[in-house]
């Protein structure tokens, strides 16, 4: 491919331009949520500021946050700052619980996520002449028709596949030379493994990048899931109240995403509320700049990371956000230790032939706290004898043990009986808050 | 000469092994020889099946981890001592029987035996040396 950025001007701004433009587009949505969004005019108002106090980034820390419940609250279509009229698609979060939280898109805004997910497809080395295979779900959920503009943006040829029907997508990832896939890291990896058992080899498929996001993952699923499928394996963030994929992107360098921060303002925040400088881990917060439909000021998403303003060795210039490491509303707090699904993982991946199929139960009788992980059990590590397997769940007791400090009984499942919801994987159930 | 077996991993939860069951019934593939290995939390079902290769296809299709293992297919006399006359050649030359089952039906006047053992090269050869007749997985596939 002969140009490496898809909007060289934009991804490449020097960092004091790169902050006029903020200064002069927060200015602009603060003005917008002012007028025509009653849910910000009245906390505003309860902050005794108004548009005329905020001049730029510098003023970020004096306006409200947004938070889930706020969405939930204004449910459905509370947060929009244009008339329905204007609004051509809305899509809606998975909430497990309740009501979902809404969002909706102006013409205006779906051409800027397909600008923005364009820039992703070339981060990914992915252009017109890429074959783009989307396993996302089409939905509501936003991931198909993020991955889907944004391919259809750069001139790809795009299959929209949308997620589920393992066989098929393999046959035609085979058939139709498919060069890039977007999914979630735990399909591309349930993909990989039905492709050793379907006994396709590596020389059968054009396959060279993958598009990963919509849940948390670690290095050792992407080293995993390179090796089987012969693919760079990226990382894309997004979510549905913001935007969906594209609010950020990895490049080659493979080293945190980029954040297009001439549409969004990041912040990390701390436990007392402020703002944290760059390198410190907090609750990531987003100010929409250029969303007509629903902009949203400082909303916390509650995903735990880092952010990063050292220059990047692919050019761009926006900051970049480090792995989530979890949830602050996922933690798990057991027997008063703090727990990350994703520790739980990198002990799992230390026992050899241990895939990352997981599902955490957490539960408490009497007054203790227990956890069960249960892991999906692969054909590698199948074997004929039960002292075989009981030496294996050992091994992984061990190693929760000693990698994540947590003493967890072990059950092996069959592959493929662990819950997931539109391809995602879900991670933990909690039955202490069900009691 | 070896058999091959399948191993499938079965959870312990109620149904899960009629539901197995019923999948290789569904699909004509009959267990010639059958054993199951179980514990509080998952269970081992090992069997010989006349094409282990439709039978491994059709299992990980359905979502069953499944392993094949070498093993030995043993005809034993049908009399009092049969058996022990084989596992004292086996012992004999420190080979260990890690489990042993028998076949559903009998060949004649001599049982037919699945003999899982550490040492299976050595295992045939003694055999084979004491007289002790073992199947080919053609002769299998004809059960
Ligand atoms: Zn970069």
């Amino acid at each position: 491919m002969e140009q490496v950025y898809w909007n060289p001007t934009m991804e490449t701004m020097p960092r004091e331009q790169l902050r006029a433009l903020q200064n002069e587009r927060l200015r602009d949505v603060v003005r917008r949520v002012y007028e025509h969004v009653p849910f910000y005019r009245n906390k505003m108002q309860q902050l005794g500021i108004t548009p005329n106090d905020i001049h730029g980034v510098e003023e970020l820390h004096l306006l409200p946050f947004t938070e889930k419940q706020d969405l939930r609250n204004n449910y459905p279509f509370g947060l929009f700052a244009v008339p329905q009229s204007e609004i051509v698609r809305i899509h809606a979060s998975s909430g497990t619980t309740g009501k979902p939280s809404v969002a909706g898109y102006t013409s205006g805004d779906v051409d800027r996520w397909a600008e923005l997910m364009a820039r992703a497809m070339y981060c990914a080395n992915v252009g017109k002449s890429d074959i783009v295979q989307v396993a996302y779900g089409y939905g509501l959920f936003t991931g198909g028709l993020g991955a889907h503009y944004g391919a259809e943006r750069v001139g790809a040829s795009v299959i929209p596949m949308s997620g589920g029907n393992t066989v098929r997508q393999l046959m035609l990832m085979e058939d139709f030379g498919s060069t890039a896939l977007c999914c979630t890291p735990s399909y591309a990896l349930n993909l990989a493994d039905a492709m050793e058992r379907e006994g396709i080899t590596l020389d059968r498929i054009r396959l060279k990048s993958g598009i990963f996001g919509a849940e948390p993952w670690t290095e050792d699923m992407r080293r995993r899931i390179e090796e089987k499928m012969g693919i760079d394996a990226l990382n894309v963030y997004g979510l549905s109240e913001v935007m969906g994929p594209g609010v950020a992107m990895e490049c080659m360098a493979k080293n945190g995403m980029h954040i297009w921060e001439d549409h969004f303002l990041p912040e990390v925040i701390g436990p007392d509320g402020k703002s944290l400088p760059y390198g410190e881990q907090g609750d990531l917060t987003f100010t929409t700049l250029t969303k007509h439909g629903m902009p949203l000021i400082r909303y916390r998403t509650h995903d735990l990371c880092t952010l990063t303003d050292e220059p990047c060795p692919c050019g761009r210039t926006h900051v970049r956000m480090g792995r989530v490491m979890g949830r602050t509303d996922d933690m798990l707090i057991i027997r008063g230790v703090n727990v990350f699904p994703s520790q739980i993982e990198h002990a799992l991946l230390q026992v050899p032939g241990i895939e990352p199929h997981y599902h955490i139960v957490v539960d408490r009788v009497g007054t203790l706290d227990t956890i069960e992980v249960q892991v999906e059990l692969s054909p590698s590590v199948m074997s004929d004898t039960v002292r075989d397997l009981e030496t294996l769940e050992r091994k992984i007791v061990n190693s929760l043990a000693s990698h994540a400090l947590i003493h967890a009984s072990v059950k092996l499942c069959q592959p493929g009986t662990l819950p997931r919801s539109e391809g995602k994987a879900v991670r933990v159930t909690d039955r202490r808050h069900l009691q | 000469m070896y058999v091959k077996q399948i191993s499938v991993f079965i959870e312990n939860t109620p149904g899960r092994l009629a539901h197995f069951t019923k999948l290789l019934g569904d699909n004509n593939i009959d267990l010639v020889s059958l054993s199951v290995a179980d514990t509080t939390h998952f269970g081992i079902l090992r069997g010989i099946v006349a094409d282990y290769e439709k039978a491994v296809k059709l299992i990980s299709e359905n979502g069953y981890t499944v392993k094949l293992t070498d093993v030995l297919a043993v005809s034993v006399p049908d009399h009092p001592g049969g058996l022990a006359e084989v596992l004292e050649t086996l012992s004999g030359h420190d080979i260990v029987v890690e489990y042993l089952y028998s076949f559903v039906r009998n060949a004649g006047d001599h049982a037919l035996i699945i003999f899982r053992v550490d040492k299976l090269d050595e295992a045939e050869k003694v055999l084979t040396e004491a007289g002790v007749r073992l199947l080919s997985q053609d002769e299998v596939r004809g059960l």
